[in-house]
């Protein structure tokens, strides 16, 4: 087959991915999906958790291979067998999760992966230079292990810029940044791009997208959905292309408060240590009724130790607690706290209360609830009985969810479950939660996005400094009462 | 009965011992507990089944057999949970711990055999030989294959259901592929359940002990094992840790190892050119289970995000 030189051939054509296809299992990843980034530009590629935009990048990468399709960089076709090929042809990728070494330097970690002598002098004075090039305060001696989230994540952009890329792609840079941070990322990146460098902006927000980028591409369900300039495109025809429907609003919780009294949880004088010994509650009261929403407010991982505690994980120093039989939990980390990736649906399923029961599986029933809960819960999986590593995140956090609820628990604990899920899924999981608490159960809602808990609660506790203190469902009280916890 | 048949029950009788610890070591390596001290809970094993054997003979009638074998289980899984208490309690890795085991109990057999335990006449390092109502039953006229082969493929087809299809089982598997998983999302215990299948498996290799005086040796001696607990390790990775996968490769090794003694016998081959057949395969089968991890990995790795 001849290439349409029509279709690659054109100026200023930096990196441009061509029909790419990729299945994993039986999951259509991409669906020959193309991408064309200029010289020049900042390209985001948008599209809902399992879109495939992780997978296409991650072969431009050479981290994976497409099963067919071609990449081009400057009109020479490349094929790469490892992301060291690509870093010899001029692409940087800063990776969702970071791909540093925490025990070395930010010099050593910049260097890694070179050739011949390391010298530390050289290297520091290389990354203090490009770091100063990109307006950027790093010290180069300092630890990884010792960086907070949004500077390693300038480290990595370091590296790439050390490797000499030219064209960069960031996977969710603005995920663990700050407002602040975020504005000088795009700075940096625009000054990239100015100078003829291209970027590739991995996001599924769409004020990124807006806000930032020269053009834009949209991937669902592993094919284009849309691609033009920003400029042609309106907020609503991106979120239309990304959702394929219209865009579902989270509606605001209409639900009459507090139906029933019967007390499903509680907790009195309870004290708690984590397992370093560290108090993490002091002397906290506090009762959950059946059928209400309680939103747990708290600064980075404040609330994890207690709602362990409520969900029968851990036992209380002190105090006493009162737990119904029958808990939920669905804890933030599902790939390593929920799931057991290499397992099948149905083992998954099989793993709830697994300690409880003895005697023999019943398999057959297992599957039989597994399918139902793939069915009600709109798990997108060919079947029950593949590997649930599989499964995009959305699907296995729907997955989640569905187990833990089947049985109708009197209490559920969800601790930030919408985390990392786009529109779609987060509607689906507040329904669900929603209809859980309407047949009864008690929900303990930890979350940190404030909006969500404002939506959601019938009423909020916020946890600081190892008290609680209540507040109503509103986004500005909630924070109000957070920063002032924390400043006294 | 041939030639022929009498060297293929040979065969099978070398089998059972590689049989039984590949067990041991495949259900604990399943549990993501690695008990590399098969060989010294066999020893442990052997040891305390000859000792009550020795006691009881003469007094107990058919009995003596059940207490003996029980015994040697019983024996194995202490000298197993010396290990998981440690491991338990002081967070010492298994991996050293029963290795290091492996020594006491090679040097225990050596003490027992040249003192307490030595035959009367105090010429051999060994103990008396056992009486005929301590010995397994022959279970193939004219050759040596006794009950024990049996006890083996009993053992192995009850491992091979209760990992399929019972609670514990599936727990066992569940610790193995992630412990994390298994705490939070099943609470299980899985320091409490490590420790029970470390107890478990030294309890099989125990019994691998037990089994190889009673029907093979007769008597405890130095040297009653060749090595097998570590032979185990090469049987249970090349069958994948499926217990029915180990009842194979352990017989594989069990003919590999006694026609080289064949051969050596009759043809003048040397029977080191079997050990260098094991050893390759047990380097091939490490390469082969690392390359497949690595797959795995790089799959994972793939997957949509």
């Amino acid at each position: 087959m001849t290439p349409e030189p029509s279709l690659v051939a054109t100026a200023n054509q930096g990196l441009v991915l061509h029909e790419i296809s990729k299945k994993f299992e039986k999951v259509v990843a991409l669906d020959s999906a193309s991408l064309a980034v200029r010289s020049g530009s900042i390209h985001a590629l948008l599209g809902e958790n399992g879109a495939g935009k992780t997978t296409l990048m991650r072969i431009a990468f050479g981290m994976i291979r497409p099963d067919t399709g071609t990449i081009r960089i400057n009109d020479n076709l490349f094929s790469f067998a490892s992301p060291a090929d690509a870093i010899a042809a001029g692409l940087g990728m800063v990776h969702q999760q970071f791909s540093l070494v925490p025990e070395m330097t930010v010099a050593e970690n910049v260097a890694l992966g070179g050739k011949g002598r390391y010298d530390n002098r050289q290297t520091a004075a290389r990354v203090a230079e490009i770091a100063a090039k990109l307006g950027m305060t790093m010290n180069p001696l300092a630890k990884v292990r010792n960086l907070t989230a949004s500077e390693r994540q300038k480290v990595e952009i370091i590296r790439t810029f050390a490797h000499q890329a030219t064209t960069l792609i960031l996977d969710e840079p603005t995920a663990v940044l700050t407002p602040r941070d975020i504005g000088d990322l795009f700075v940096q990146l625009r000054a990239f791009a100015t100078n003829g460098g291209s970027v590739v902006l991995i996001t599924h927000k769409l004020h990124d997208a807006l806000e930032h980028a020269d053009e834009v591409t949209v991937l669902r369900k592993g094919r284009v959905a849309l691609s033009g300039s920003i400029t042609d495109v309106t907020e609503s025809a991106l979120a239309n292309a990304m959702l394929g429907q219209m865009q579902i609003r989270t509606p605001r919780n209409d639900r009459p408060t507090a139906v029933s009294s019967q007390r499903v949880l509680e907790l009195k004088e309870v004290s708690l240590r984590d397992r370093h010994g560290i108090k993490q509650l002091a002397h906290v009261s506090l009762d959950v009724t059946q059928g209400e929403i309680v939103g747990v407010a708290a600064l980075e991982g404040a609330a994890r130790s207690m709602l362990r505690m409520m969900a029968g994980r851990t036992e209380p120093a002190s105090g006493d607690i009162v737990r119904p039989a029958s808990i939920g939990f669905v804890p933030e980390d599902r790939s390593q706290d929920a799931l057991i990736p290499e397992f099948t649906l149905t083992e998954n399923f099989a793993l709830r209360n697994s300690a409880q029961r003895s005697g023999r599986v019943d398999w057959p029933m297992t599957r039989v609830l597994t399918e139902t809960v793939i069915k009600e819960y709109d798990v997108r999986t060919p079947g029950p009985d593949i590997s649930i590593s599989s499964l995009s995140g959305g699907n296995q956090q729907k997955f989640v969810l569905g187990r833990e609820l089947a049985g109708h628990p009197d209490l559920l604990i969800l601790e930030n479950p919408t985390q990392g899920l786009d529109v779609h899924a987060v509607a689906a999981i507040h329904e669900k939660v929603r209809s859980a608490c309407k047949t009864g159960t008690a929900i303990v809602y930890y979350s940190s996005d404030l909006d969500e808990l404002a939506a959601l609660s019938d009423r909020v506790i916020v946890v600081a400094d190892g008290t609680i203190s209540e507040t109503t469902p509103d986004r500005t009280l909630i924070g109000q009462s957070l920063l002032s916890t924390t400043s006294t | 009965m041939t030639a022929e048949g009498v060297l293929a029950a040979d065969a099978l009788v070398r089998a059972v011992p590689l049989i039984l610890t590949g067990l041991a070591v495949g259900l604990s390596f399943r549990a993501g507990v690695f008990n590399l001290g098969a060989e010294g809970q066999l020893l442990v094993g052997a040891t305390a089944s000859a000792l009550v054997s020795i006691k009881l003979s003469g007094s107990a009638g058919f009995l003596v057999l059940p207490i003996a074998l029980t015994t040697g289980a019983v024996a194995g899984a202490l000298w197993a949970a010396v290990a998981a208490e440690l491991k338990r309690r002081f967070h010492v890795l298994e991996i050293i711990s029963t290795i290091m085991l492996n020594f006491i109990a090679i040097h225990l057999v050596s003490f027992l055999v040249r003192g307490p335990m030595q035959e009367p006449t105090r010429i051999y390092p060994q103990t008396v030989a056992l009486a005929e109502s301590a010995r397994l039953p022959i279970v193939l006229a004219n050759t040596r294959l006794h009950a024990g082969f049996i006890v083996a493929l009993a053992i192995a087809f009850a491992l091979a259901w209760i990992m399929k299809q019972t609670e514990v089982g599936f727990r066992i598997r569940a610790i193995g592929a992630s412990p994390m998983a298994a705490e939070s999302a099943a609470m299980i215990d899985v320091s409490r359940m490590s420790w029970a299948v470390l107890c478990c498996s030294g309890a099989i290799a125990g019994l691998a002990g037990a089994i190889e005086v009673s029907g093979v040796t007769f008597a405890l001696y130095e040297n009653i094992s060749p090595g097998y607990g570590y032979t185990a390790i090469a049987v249970a990775l090349i069958a994948g840790l499926s217990p029915l996968g180990i009842v194979a490769s352990g017989i594989f090794f069990g003919v590999l190892e006694t026609g080289a003694a064949a051969l050596q016998r009759d043809f003048a081959i040397p029977s080191s050119i079997a050990g260098m057949i094991e050893a390759s395969l047990i380097l091939s089968t490490l390469v082969f289970a690392a390359m497949r991890k690595h797959y795995t990995l790089f799959a994972r790795r793939e997957k949509t995000a």
